[in-house]
């Protein structure tokens, strides 16, 4: 999901990198500091879930969460992602310095928007209907993610737009994956530390 | 991307990792941060095919001064090159121009195959770059650097605590996984190990949210406010002014040589 350095045009790194910025402050704005262990949980989870490689025919896929991060930080998976992505760039040389902003953009702007889409349908009473709302959650943030990787070569020259649409054919085996196992995660924790998705134990008495 | 070319293994040992101590690791981290800034801009902006090859045999120099682990460093390079590879093997049959050979019958040409090679020069040289200065300190090093060159507390503070929790959570996967395969779990394509794998992150989150909280009552009830102490002063001393006074007219020569 990382774009490398060199590869996009000016005005795409720079659109990401002021974006980026805007997102960064404002979620580090909402974010206060009895909230920063959460935040630094979620932004090594994504770390630690490139770790995780699923087999998938010949090959494997590794885990992005960025779903399960957005649902549970909203504005704040911006910068919780920023310091993953500094931190996976510095010390493994993996992505790039300066499309830092774009990257940050294309992965947590699809949470966040998860959030908002899906924070209700995650906190409805039925089960069933929770899980649903987390799997379109993860599967949701991946596709987002995608088009927007997919936008950024497509936007940095022509002949990119070969190489974006086979992105898009890539990642669909990852969406799938990707809403499953988020569908699991979040039934998981609303039943045992609901507060960690911002779901109030209400609903249990509903 | 393959097994054998993770990242990392399969834990963060950036803290622990020891490098042979190097001219490098005596460079002030603040002007360490700022001259990869500038020869990262100075790179990804340049057009010119020598620059970025000046460029990418700099950084590698750099790499070696700094005496990083020849193979760890290769593992990593070559990782990133495995991501880019296929935007880089297309880019010569999709850019129009001056044919230079086809494959299956499609032309692939000589100005895409520039474009490529660009890219690939531009993208390793920066990562060589970042490798050998930044990528040398600790963590919590780069954290105060960054701290001293004005980033937002906040944003220094998540640093900090991510970093310690990279540790947390690698570990406590790894022991959730191990009591995973005593059960015999194999993974494969399957509801079953989607919805496995989706438990176990939730209950590694949960409990790495746990501790977190048990670390800031414990850190509450010694007083902290939000605001952490920076204990090392960082000072300017004369290698570092002579690291800029070397890294200043080759910027300018990098910049410059884009306009000849």
């Amino acid at each position: 999901m990382h774009i490398v350095d060199g590869a996009l045009s000016v005005p795409v790194l720079a659109t990401g990198a002021v974006l980026g910025l805007i997102g960064v402050a404002i979620g580090l704005k909402k974010m206060d500091y009895d909230h920063l262990p959460q935040v630094g949980v979620l932004s090594a989870a994504f770390f630690i879930a490139s770790y995780i490689h699923l087999p998938l025919g010949f090959s494997s896929v590794h885990l992005i969460l960025n779903g399960l991060i957005g649902l549970a930080l909203g504005w704040a998976a911006f910068p919780a992602l920023l310091v993953a992505l500094l931190l996976q760039a510095v010390f493994f040389g993996f992505g790039g310095f300066l499309v830092l902003g774009v990257n940050v953009v294309n992965i947590a702007l699809p949470g966040l928007l998860v959030y908002y889409l899906c924070r209700h349908g995650i906190a409805t009473s039925s089960p069933k209907g929770a899980a649903i709302w987390g799997a379109i959650g993860g599967a949701g943030s991946i596709l987002l993610t995608t088009i927007m990787v997919a936008g950024s070569l497509a936007l940095s020259g022509e002949a990119f737009i070969l190489a974006a649409k086979a992105t898009l054919v890539a990642h669909i085996p990852v969406m799938v994956v990707e809403g499953f196992v988020t569908a699991a995660a979040v039934l998981l924790i609303r039943k045992v530390k609901p507060e960690f998705l911002n779901i109030s134990e209400d609903w249990e008495d509903a | 991307m393959s097994q054998n070319f993770e990242h990392s293994g399969t834990s963060w040992k950036g803290q622990r990792l020891k490098h042979d101590e190097s001219m490098v690791d005596r460079l002030d981290p603040r002007v360490r941060i700022i001259v990869v800034s500038i020869f990262a801009l100075a790179v990804v902006l340049s057009h010119d095919f020598y620059v970025l090859l000046l460029g990418l045999v700099s950084a590698v120099a750099t790499a070696v001064i700094a005496q990083l682990n020849f193979k760890r460093t290769l593992r990593r390079v070559i990782a990133m090159d495995m991501f880019m590879i296929f935007l880089i093997l297309m880019l010569p049959f999709t850019t129009p121009g001056e044919a230079l050979f086809s494959i299956a019958g499609l032309p692939a040409s000589k100005e895409g195959l520039l474009h490529a090679l660009m890219i690939a020069l531009k993208a390793n040289a920066v990562v060589f770059a970042l490798l050998a200065l930044i990528g040398t300190m600790s963590a919590a090093t780069l954290g105060h650097a960054m701290a001293h060159l004005r980033v937002p507390d906040k944003l220094v503070h998540l640093l900090l605590f991510t970093v310690r929790y990279l540790d947390v959570i690698g570990q406590e996967y790894k022991r959730m996984r191990r009591a995973m395969q005593a059960r015999a779990f194999v993974m494969t394509v399957s509801k079953h190990t989607w919805r496995s794998v989706g438990y176990l992150i939730g209950m590694l989150l949960v409990h790495s949210l746990e501790r977190s909280e048990r670390i800031m009552d414990a850190m509450k009830c010694r007083g902290y406010k939000g605001q952490f102490y920076l204990m090392d002063d960082m000072v300017l001393q004369r290698q570092d002014y002579l690291f800029m006074m070397l890294s200043v007219p080759f910027f300018l020569l990098l910049i410059g040589l884009n306009f000849i």
